[in-house]
């Protein structure tokens, strides 16, 4: 029962790891690349007034931070709930 | 009404509002003084978040930066928020599910070390003293200029304030009274905002008017950069610093963000591990609202502020203001100083553009400019923005009130992580544990008073190198606080010599990078090489080495790790228990 228990924890916690990962991709994705390595690319595209690198280095970024987060928060609580881990 | 008086009667509404809260939530335990008893609502505690984080240099600063930065100024806007992204998926469910007081508590605790839980109050309390002192001057500032008093009975009027809802609430108090200080802020920074954008863009939302067009049609960031360049500037949408700088400055700002104690800790007030990462989201929900309009503050004023002295075609005679022609708000920030022009070619009107250009100085000949003329201190973009858009004074005093609050929130935050990490680590950890909760709560409210003097005092007699302090207190978070505590969760095996060799490398790298560029302890002319890019390694600045610092530390940590023992069995187990939610 231990070791069946044991086993759970660790795969929660590689799942967990797993989301982790992706989602600091994407936070790495939105600020340090579109926002700084490739915004004087991305500044020759304007959309709606904003020349792309920009917008996303001065608004586009901030707004993807809170998605990131929210997306986290959304599937972290899937995972308690799958693994029997949360909170009563 | 006349503005002082409205300035006085919003203030001091806000004060009465900030004690009363204090009254009503009075701290009865150590628990409720250190973390508020563990029963704030995470949507709340974000709102407390954004206050605590954002200080009298978001709010008063930050747009003037963007101002006369332009893209470049986007380093602090992802820097500031970015940070939040670590914080929610590295640290704070897992800080709050360890369910102690304090951040060198986790510390102490996690590498199973007295030692490293001192090096924690250390790093702590420099960080946090360097920042308070920031915070003190902006409230000195703001009442002398505003309040038309002495800059010591403004500061000692906010010591008092914050003393009063500070030492009788203890974390309470705090989190009620930030939740009220963000209302004030966030209702100052945005009404004002909302007026410019739609004066200037037509679109009452300044995030989208940043993007609007100008009277004749044209995109507002477009003319921006065009008047820029015919003035002799770079343009305000392109980077003019390198992309490496950048990177590691926006990295150095959002680990450092993410190391902040003040910060970290307001994630042990919520109930449960989920409270503790929605509560991060909904923070930066908070905050990005600030964050988003501020380029579009910064954009517009200084849009504004350009039209005005140049009404007219570049280079034509007539095109520039004539000083007699000035609007009020002219005159008015004239008198403080921060505004101030000179007539350097008699010609009776005022020339703003760059002199500093080489390649523009026969452009500027040829118009007949000798010199550019106008000096404009950033700080006036939020500060003048109600008057520039001829708002009510209510809005101007508002405006006031919200400085005051952005300081007054960020002070309290900062002294609070400071005295529990000197009564609750350093009295109750190391010299008296066996200390009575009774004793242990009051020497937490003698440990925030002293703390209040401090930093009044360090307010009174700002060291010179407090602006260059400020940004050193990041690249402190950064490089040593951070790195281990991330470690303290994600490995296992993180022992106490790893994380106190770690947290030792990282700091020492970093104060000696800077103090190589800014002198021995800031002391002036004992800096080894000039502070400019030629010199700096791989072209990275002092501001931005935290992130380097962070990396060198996690580095030594986890090689002295693999050379020494695991950690105890218990350690290991403590770290399975604070990765799952529900309590073993």
């Amino acid at each position: 029962m231990a070791s069946g228990q044991e086993q759970a924890a660790m795969a929660y916690w590689k799942e967990n790891v797993r989301l982790l990962i992706t989602l600091l991709i994407i936070w790495f994705a939105v600020s340090f690349g579109l926002g700084i390595i490739l915004a004087p690319l991305l500044n020759n595209i304007v959309i709606a007034g904003y020349p792309l690198g920009f917008w996303f280095a001065q608004q586009g970024a901030i707004y993807s931070f809170i998605v990131i987060i929210f997306v986290y928060v959304f599937r972290m609580n899937a995972l308690d709930r799958k693994y029997d881990v949360d909170e009563k | 009404m006349d503005l002082s008086l409205t300035t006085y009667l919003i203030v001091g509404a806000t004060f009465v509002l900030y004690i009363g809260i204090a009254i009503w939530a009075k701290a009865g335990s150590t628990g409720e003084f250190y973390v508020a008893g563990k029963g704030i609502n995470p949507i709340a505690n974000g709102m407390a978040t954004a206050a605590d984080w954002m200080s009298a240099a978001s709010f008063i600063s930050m747009a003037g930066l963007i101002a006369f930065l332009g893209y470049d100024a986007s380093v602090y806007l992802m820097g500031w928020t970015g940070g939040y992204v670590l914080l929610a998926l590295l640290l704070a469910p897992y800080l709050r599910k360890f369910g102690k007081f304090t951040v060198p508590e986790f510390i102490g605790d996690r590498f199973y070390s007295t030692p490293a839980r001192v090096i924690a109050v250390i790093a702590l309390i420099v960080a946090s003293l360097t920042y308070v002192i920031g915070q003190m001057k902006g409230i000195g500032v703001a009442f002398s200029r505003f309040m038309e008093t002495s800059y010591e009975i403004g500061l000692f009027t906010g010591m008092a304030i914050v003393f009063f809802y500070a030492v009788i609430g203890g974390m309470k108090g705090i989190t009620y009274t930030q939740i009220a200080q963000y209302c004030v802020m966030i209702f100052a920074y945005t009404i004002p905002a909302i007026f410019i954008s739609l004066a200037i863009t037509g679109n009452p939302l300044p995030q989208l008017g940043l993007g609007g067009t100008v009277g004749d049609g044209q995109y507002l960031l477009n003319t921006l950069d065009n008047i820029l360049v015919d003035l002799g500037f770079s343009q305000y949408t392109v980077m003019k610093g390198t992309t490496l700088n950048m990177f590691f400055l926006t990295m150095s700002l959002m680990i450092g963000t993410a190391g902040l104690p003040h910060v970290i800790v307001r994630f042990f007030t919520v109930p449960r591990v989920r409270d503790a990462r929605l509560s991060a989201g909904w923070a930066l929900v908070f905050i990005a609202i600030l964050y988003t309009t501020a380029p579009a503050v910064g954009a517009m004023s200084f849009y504004n502020l350009i039209n005005t002295v140049q009404p007219g075609e570049i280079g034509a005679e007539e095109g520039n203001l004539a000083y007699e022609n000035v609007p009020g708000w002219f005159s008015r920030w004239e008198e403080t100083g921060l505004l101030g022009w000179e007539d350097k070619n008699d010609d009776g009107r005022i020339q703003y553009y760059n002199d500093d250009n080489a390649a523009f100085d026969d452009t500027a000949a040829e118009y007949g400019w000798a010199g550019n003329e106008l000096t404009v201190d950033r700080d006036i973009m939020v500060m003048a923005n109600p008057e520039i858009a001829q708002l009510p004074n209510w809005v101007i005093a508002l405006t006031v009130a919200g400085g005051l609050a952005a300081a007054l929130s960020t002070a309290a935050g900062l002294l609070m992580a400071i005295s529990s990490a000197i009564s609750h680590d350093l009295i109750k950890g190391v010299l008296n544990p066996r200390i009575s909760e009774k004793g242990e709560l009051l020497s937490a409210r003698v440990a925030m008073g002293v703390a209040i003097l401090v930093a009044g005092y360090l307010g009174l007699n700002p060291p010179g190198f407090a602006a260059q302090v400020v940004a050193l207190a990041f690249g402190l978070a950064a490089s040593s606080l951070f790195p281990v505590l991330m470690l303290g969760i994600f490995s296992r095996r993180m022992n106490s010599a790893g994380a106190i060799a770690g947290m030792l490398s990282g700091l020492t790298f970093t104060l000696v990078y800077v103090f190589i560029f800014k002198g021995w302890f800031f002391v002036p002319g004992t800096n080894m090489l000039p502070d400019n890019p030629e010199n700096w390694l791989l072209g990275i600045g002092p501001q931005s080495i935290g992130a380097v610092g962070a990396v060198i530390n996690a580095v030594v940590a986890t090689l002295v790790c693999r050379s020494t023992a695991p950690p105890p069995k218990e350690i290991q187990d403590l770290v399975e228990s604070i990765r799952v939610p529900r309590a073993a």
